[in-house]
């Protein structure tokens, strides 16, 4: 069986891609994932303004009691508050690097546009074999339009390019208004990879405590829909390689996100709900369908549900669209 | 090119380069020195011989010594840095180095010993005490002096094999930043050729050539082989000379052993050592210049004592000699420099080598005091008397034996040229930090010369600072407080106000204020006295609003850049531009490792300073009639009013020998005497959602918020915003609760609004305690707290002392102390004094609760309403456990003394009585009520009687009353240097009470590690982060079997903490009660204190047990386990502090692994514990103890 896959010329022994989590912040857990048989591994995201706000609260922290008292001008050894800037992320890519045969790929976040450039070099050099933009960008300021909210994407794709040689990958959000506009564009942009979707973490309200709460609610297969949708119309249709992302919680997920064209599919809710071992089950599962169907090659099924090339994509998604939707009606009040 | 440091390190960095091993344990003023030098060493900086000194903290400078002794032994170069007690400390072992005649330098920096108290500031009290161990003694008398001497005194130990104590004044040149000329590793290497080396090095113990050393010696030859070193100490003067000249022969500066300066043909002359010298030079060149025939003789190599040398040094004119000494020796003839001064030219006058001089001997700048020209002129103006003072003292005024001089304090011989500054700030607004980089900035501009040095105050929270600073074209070489400042900084409005400020001023000074009030309105906001000083001196005025400058610049509360630049901006000992430049350019150097933030945000401030600078010009007249507030309150006791009021004021230097306690003896409570308003948010409470809980009076660790209940009827009379709600308790009706906070002495920790359990129901933001800004509530406040103290006390015996909730109502005894904001310690102290502090005695090791606890002027310790308290000491830092044994020692002869006279006076006195007495039950407060009663019945029997038995009792009656012994410190004492003394009085079977404030680190020093310091945590002399899981004090005690013992944490369980601390007390043997403190050397914002032990505990870091031998008595499992199972990772608990976060950053790979080994040490220690709490009582040892 040959699962072995090509994502934004990096070649995987399969196209399971372990995605950000707290699974892999550390060394032992990159290998872990790389034991149980993930084709690749993307490191949590280093957040640019979580490690300048870090250094200035740390600042302040050894400041405040500083020169006060006579017996005590310090509090803490000299190198303390050194500013070690990305250096943790650097050593977990150069360490992960070094113990896992499979490739590493680095997450940003960025704030600064020398943010953006000198961690992705710093990446770049520290052994991460691409570079995975999370642009993680929430227009919270009603005034911003549309088209700024995009190029700010394509800027700092091509900015990110521009710094390294590895292959950089973006990772968007669902919400553009023409999703196959921006993914071409950041495709036209000389992204080498478009993983689609980012999740956005979004604060709920408790009606009791009147308070807001910050959660994490994992992804459910039924999550895994509105990626595939995209997949399906942007595969062929880009030279970027494509990344599923979401809901993928069983082999038969991973399966159809590969019928949809998909080149890898990455998975975080469920390795984080049934530990790294899970990706194993997922592989085995995918071999097992493959055996079960007659392939005997992951790129012979790849795109095989994907819409056609060079066909009238609006028809297709229309004529798909008032099919399910009567199907729909059809399970819930019968036929019509 | 010169560099710009303190004495400190101008001293190590020389003994560093000089070493091979450094052995060390921190101490104020020495500290500094042996942090570099860890630091250096993490960096693997090498010493001049290529190797990478070795740098071990030990338990104790008892410990520190003896290693060095044995790194001597072992041929290596090695050293070692204290002050004070720990050279007393060293003493033993001193003598054995020198007695074996090996070659090693103690680097010290002179500070006081402690006697009728402890300070931590400067004097020669501690060397003169080493005197006659077999050391040399040489000493610097200037930052210079400390770095050229400390290569004198390796080189001299080498070539002499005697041992150095290489000294020079704490608290001034320790701290003193002065531009230097510093030695180059060639000038080092010079010095000190490598055959000497070799030398020191062959004459180590090796089994390939076996010697016995250390042997015991009889009457036949202990004698002789005592005299056997004579030619070696007679060789040292000469040839520690030819090292000076060595020197002097490479950098053109020239120290003779004693230096004479002055007219050369003086009549009168001082002999002085350290950095008084300078200012006796400098003042003695003053007055020479005015035609006077003075001068000064510097004594730098003190032991072995170049009388030769000091008698040639003198001109054959000197008719009269004063020898000033720093420190005093009670009972002496004389000061130990004034008797070898007078015994050396004696000899000399009895040889006929000249005549006899009249010498004097007087005491000087005893614990840093000043001492300065005017008293320089003030001692050889007595020395022009006919019959001058044989003894005196110089810098006080003592009305009880008549010993001081009378000196002139306005006299300033300084050079116009210089500049002088001095700024007024906080601790915690960056005064300090941004005034050494401007001393570092102008002291590396060529053809300049900065001198910079700053005066702290005692308090941890909200404390003062003043710098001094000097500029100018020549060395500068005052070693005192500024005078006459030509520019005076007041960093906060409150300041102004002290008298302090504008006294520094010199006419036609300069005053650059910070203040939020308007250019045009800043007048009439001075109050009149104020404004009389700035027209007085012609002040020229500049205000800023730093505080909002900062706070725009993203830096809150931090006005150093600001106010710095506006100083370069005013003050034109630079060009504006350059200076702009300058202070830009040390930015980026100072804060640049702490990233682009940091210093974005600073260069920010730099560059709006200067457009919100403004010049006010000031009227003619004085138009303020507002004076300033007193000082204490009017019904404050009268040694209040008229001795620690002077304390407060700044004026304690006033005050006279006579205003001062004989034997170091102070009245207690004197805190709730001073406001110090030092936050500007305050807890305000809201008595809707109250639930009165009791939660944020407990864990208060200021104990500014007090609870009362009372009846009704008492609200007659109530001030308007006066707060009161209904008594929440069962069984009580018609009974009203207010919770009072005392804001004035609130600092704005926030732990009260953290532990507060309840929010409004639509603002989950809104507690029932809450911060709000103070100013607007003072007046009301004021008016309700003398109210709420009006009130009628709570009935103890009617308190449910077991619950969080009744000992709200417990009155603390431990009151509004200096210690940090949010501080983790006070909570449990305060805690102690509400249970027991009426019938409670304190020993206390030396550390963060001997400061906030007894430095003066103000202590937090107090009394009820009946006048008992906490009776409170502090011996030393090492002997604390057997400091408070021997109380408890006391206690039990006194009580069996009191019990054996009762019963001898049971008829006279009534059976009943009698018995009723000596059979009462005391471990509640109930009976302890009940037996106060008898007491006081008994008292008043014996009033009737008298006999010397009767006499007896009374001296000892109260000890009829259980006496609860409490024996207090800090990890640093009960786990290294008094690790000793705690175990074997915990072995004793006596009943003390042993809390172990642990921080898990060296608090009051700041941050050194300890072996409570967990695995994994960075601290000084652990940089590279600890590689040693703590010791386990409590299963140390536990092994003992009679111990109870107790670990708790407030924040994660205060029930469990005050249940631990009642059974631990109740318990009649040794108590240990071990707990866990949050501390800002932690890194993390102190609000966030208890919720930090609540991770603690709730990772496994800090399992909450208790032990209790009672139970194992009553046949049941005496082990306790009162957390649960850990529920978060020891990585959750730990992200959140810079200790442990910071070595993540630096080195992540090693961070990894130690919090993975630290995560195993917690699960293991875990499964012991979890094993022992399901034990039979049969499995522990049984308490052995006769009578149980």
């Amino acid at each position: 069986m040959d699962l072995s896959t090509t994502y934004m010329g990096l070649q995987l022994r399969n196209p399971l891609v372990a995605s950000p989590s707290p699974l892999s912040h550390t060394v032992d857990g990159v290998r872990r994932l790389a034991d149980a048989g993930v084709g690749a591994v993307v490191l949590h995201s280093l957040f640019e303004e979580e490690l300048r706000e870090q250094a200035a609260l740390d600042a302040r922290i050894v400041d405040r009691p500083a020169e006060s008292f006579p017996e005590a001008l310090s509090y803490f050894p000299e190198q303390a508050d050194e500013d070690a800037g990305p250096r943790r992320y650097l050593s977990l890519i150069e360490r992960a690097a070094a113990t896992v045969e499979i490739p590493v790929i680095a997450s940003l976040n960025g704030t600064t546009p020398e943010g953006w450039t000198d961690y992705a070099r710093a990446m770049q050099d520290a052994g991460a074999a691409a570079i995975e933009l999370n642009i993680y960008y929430v227009p919270g300021d009603t005034r911003v339009s549309g088209r700024d909210v995009e190029q700010r994407h394509i800027d700092v794709l091509q900015r990110v390019k521009q710094a390294v040689s590895v292959p950089v990958a973006v990772k968007l959000a669902p919400y553009f208004s023409s999703i196959g506009e921006i993914a071409l564009r950041l495709d036209q942009a000389g992204a080498d990879g478009l993983v689609l979707f980012n999740r956005f973490l979004q604060p709920d309200v408790d009606p009791e405590t009147f308070a807001l709460l910050s959660t994490v609610v994992l992804s459910t297969p039924g999550d895994g829909l509105l990626p595939r949708t995209w997949i399906a119309l942007l595969h062929g249709r880009v030279g970027a390689s494509l990344a599923a992302t979401t809901g993928v919680e069983d082999a038969t997920d991973v399966v159809k996100c590969l019928l949809a064209g998909a080149d890898v599919v990455m998975s975080t809710s469920a390795l984080l709900r049934h530990g790294p071992q899970h990706a194993s089950v997922l592989l085995d599962g995918l071999a097992t369908w493959m055996r079960r169907k007659g392939f005997s090659s992951a790129d012979d099924l790849r795109g095989l549900l994907a819409v056609p090339p060079g066909g009238d994509e609006s028809t297709h998604e229309r004529s798909l669209y008032v099919s399910a939707l009567r199907a729909a009606n059809a399970s819930a009040y019968g036929h019509w | 090119m010169g560099v710009t440091v303190d004495g400190n390190e101008a001293a190590a960095s020389v003994a560093y380069r000089c070493s091979e091993v450094c052995a060390i344990f921190p101490i104020t003023p020495a500290s500094p020195m042996a942090e570099l030098a860890d630091q250096w060493s993490s960096e693997g900086r090498r010493n001049v011989f290529g190797a990478v000194p070795g740098v071990i903290e030990m338990q104790s400078e008892a410990g520190a010594a003896a290693a060095l002794h044995g790194a001597l032994q072992g041929g290596s170069l090695a050293t070692t840095f204290t002050a004070s007690q720990g050279l007393l400390l060293m003493i033993p072992n001193m003598y054995k180095i020198a007695g074996e005649l090996t070659a090693a330098v103690i680097h010290v920096a002179a500070r006081s010993l402690a006697a009728q108290a402890l300070s931590i500031f400067g004097d020669h009290s501690d060397v003169m005490a080493v005197r006659q161990t077999g050391f040399a003694l040489l000493a610097a008398a200037s930052v210079q002096e400390s770095h050229d001497l400390a290569l004198v005194a390796h080189a001299a130990t080498l070539r002499t094999r005697v041992p150095f104590v290489h000294f020079f004044d704490g608290f001034r040149t320790s701290h003193e930043l002065n531009t230097i000329e510093p030695l180059t590793d060639e000038d080092v290497r010079a010095l000190i050729p490598e055959e000497l080396v070799r030398q020191h090095r062959a004459r180590a113990l090796t089994p390939e050539r076996p010697v016995i050393r250390g042997t015991a010696q009889n009457p036949d030859v202990y004698f002789q082989a005592r005299e056997s070193v004579n030619p070696f100490y007679t060789r040292t003067p000469a040839i520690v000379q030819e090292a000076m000249d060595q020197l002097a022969e490479r950098t053109g500066r020239r120290y003779g052993l004693v230096d004479y300066s002055g007219h050369p043909e003086a009549e009168r002359v001082l002999v002085v050592m350290g950095s008084g010298g300078e200012t006796a030079r400098e003042t003695v060149a003053y007055l020479q210049a005015q035609g006077e025939r003075v001068g000064v003789v510097q004594v730098r190599l003190y032991r072995p004592f170049p009388a030769a040398d000091l008698c040639r040094a003198l001109p054959a004119s000197v008719r009269s000699v004063a020898v000033l000494d720093r420190t005093k020796e009670p009972g002496s003839l004389g000061e130990p420099l004034f008797l070898d001064v007078l015994a050396a030219l004696s000899e000399s006058h009895a040889d006929g080598e000249r005549a006899m001089p009249r010498v004097i001997g007087g005491r000087y700048g005893l614990s840093s005091k000043e001492f300065t020209p005017g008293m320089v002129a003030a001692v050889l103006a007595e020395l022009d008397r006919e019959q001058p003072r044989r003894r005196f003292t110089i810098g006080i005024d003592d009305d009880v034996s008549g010993t001081s001089l009378r000196y002139d304090a306005s006299l300033d011989i300084e050079p116009p040229d210089a500049v002088r500054a001095v700024f007024f700030g906080l601790g915690a607004d960056g005064t300090v930090g941004a005034n050494k980089n401007t001393i570092k900035i102008l002291g590396d501009e060529k053809g300049l010369h900065a001198q910079g040095y700053f005066v702290y105050d005692s308090k941890k929270s909200g404390s003062e600072t003043v710098s001094h600073l000097r500029f100018g074209p020549r060395p500068i070489s005052a070693p005192y407080l500024v005078g006459q400042a030509s520019f005076v900084g007041c960093h906060q409005f409150g300041l102004l106000e002290r008298a302090e400020v504008l006294a520094r001023a010199a006419p036609g000074a300069t005053l650059l204020l910070s203040t939020h009030h308007p250019p045009d309105r800043v007048w009439d906001a001075l109050s009149r006295p104020v404004q009389e000083r700035l027209l007085a001196k012609r002040v020229e005025l500049h205000v800023i609003d730093a505080n909002r400058i900062a706070r725009e610049a993203g830096l809150p509360g931090r006005t150093n850049t600001v106010l710095q630049t506006c100083f370069f901006a005013i003050s034109g000992v630079l060009e504006r531009e350059q200076a702009i430049e300058r202070i830009k350019a040390s930015i980026a150097k100072t804060y640049g490792r702490r990233g682009a933030e940091v210093v974005k945000r600073n260069h920010a401030a730099v560059d709006s300073a200067l457009a919100a600078l403004h010049r006010v010009a000031l009227p003619e007249k004085v138009t303020a009639t507002r004076e300033p507030a007193a000082v204490v309150p009017d019904f404050a006791p009268e040694f209040v009013r008229e001795v620690t009021a002077m304390m407060m004021a700044g004026r304690g230097d006033e005050l006279p020998v006579s205003a001062l306690p004989v034997d170091g003896t102070y009245p207690s409570g004197t805190t709730a005497y001073e406001k110090r308003n030092v936050s500007d948010l305050v807890a305000v409470w809201d008595a809707e959602l109250c639930i009165q809980c009791g939660n944020c009076s407990f864990v208060c660790p200021h104990s500014v918020i007090r609870s009362r209940y009372y009846e009704q009827s008492h609200l007659q009379g109530a001030p308007a915003g006066f707060r009161s709600a209904e008594l929440n308790a069962p069984g009580l009706p018609d009974t009203r609760y207010t919770l009072q906070v005392y804001l004035e002495d609130c600092t704005g920790c926030e732990l009260c609004v953290q532990a507060c359990p309840v929010s409004a129901p639509t603002d989950p933001t809104r507690k029932a305690i809450n911060l709000e800004a103070r100013e607007p509530l003072l007046a009301r406040e004021r008016a309700n707290i003398a109210f709420f103290e009006a009130l009628p006390a709570g009935d103890r015996a009617r308190v449910d002392f077991g619950t969080v909730r009744g000992a709200q109502f417990l009155e603390p005894l431990f009151e509004f102390s200096g210690a940090c904001a949010g501080c983790g310690e006070t909570p449990y102290l305060k805690l102690v004094s509400q249970l027991f502090g009426d019938r409670t005695v304190i020993a206390n090791a030396t550390g963060c609760s001997s400061i906030y606890g007894g430095n003066l002027p103000t202590t937090p310790w107090t009394h009820d309403a009946d006048g008992r308290g906490p009776a409170w000491s502090n011996s030393l830092f090492e002997d604390n456990a057997e400091f408070g044994l021997g109380l408890r020692l006391a206690a039990d002869r006194q009580t069996e003394l009191a019990r054996r006279r009762l019963a001898e006076l049971r008829d006279f006195l009534g059976s009943e009585l009698v018995d009723e007495i000596l059979n009462a039950p005391q471990l509640h407060e109930s009976e302890l009520r009940a037996q106060r009663q008898r007491i006081a019945e008994l008292e008043r029997r014996l009033e009737a009687l008298d006999s010397p038995a009767v006499v007896d009792l009374r001296s000892v009656i109260d000890h009829l009353i259980r006496r609860s012994v409490w024996i207090v410190g800090g990890d640093g004492w009960a786990y290294d240097i008094g690790s000793g003394g705690l175990d074997h009085v915990l072995a004793s079977g006596r009943d003390v009470n042993v809390l172990v404030l642990d921080t898990e680190v060296y608090s009051n020093t700041g941050g050194q590690m300890s072996k409570a310091t967990p695995l994994g945590a960075v601290a000084k002399f652990a940089a590279a982060g600890k590689t040693m899981p703590t010791k386990d004090l409590a299963l140390q005690a536990i092994a003992l079997a009679s111990v109870y013992v107790a670990r708790v944490a407030m924040g994660a369980d205060p029930q469990q903490t005050l249940t631990a601390l009642r059974e631990a007390e109740a318990y009649d043997g040794p108590s240990l009660v071990i707990a866990y403190s949050h501390c800002i050397a932690h890194g993390y914002e102190m609000r966030d204190g208890l919720d930090q032990q609540y991770r603690a505990v709730a990772s496994g870091h800090w399992p909450l047990i208790r032990y209790n031998p009672m139970a194992r008595a009553a046949n049941r499992n005496p082990f306790l386990l009162d957390s649960s199972r850990p529920r978060i990772s020891l990585g959750d608990y730990r992200q959140r502090e810079l200790r442990f976060r910071s070595l993540a950053a630096s080195d992540p790979a090693e961070a990894e692994r130690l919090l993975e080994l630290a995560q195993q040490t917690v699960q293991q220690r875990w499964q012991t514990y979890e094993e022992m709490a399901t034990r039979s009582a049969h499995d522990f040892l049984a308490d052995a103890r006769r009578d149980r």
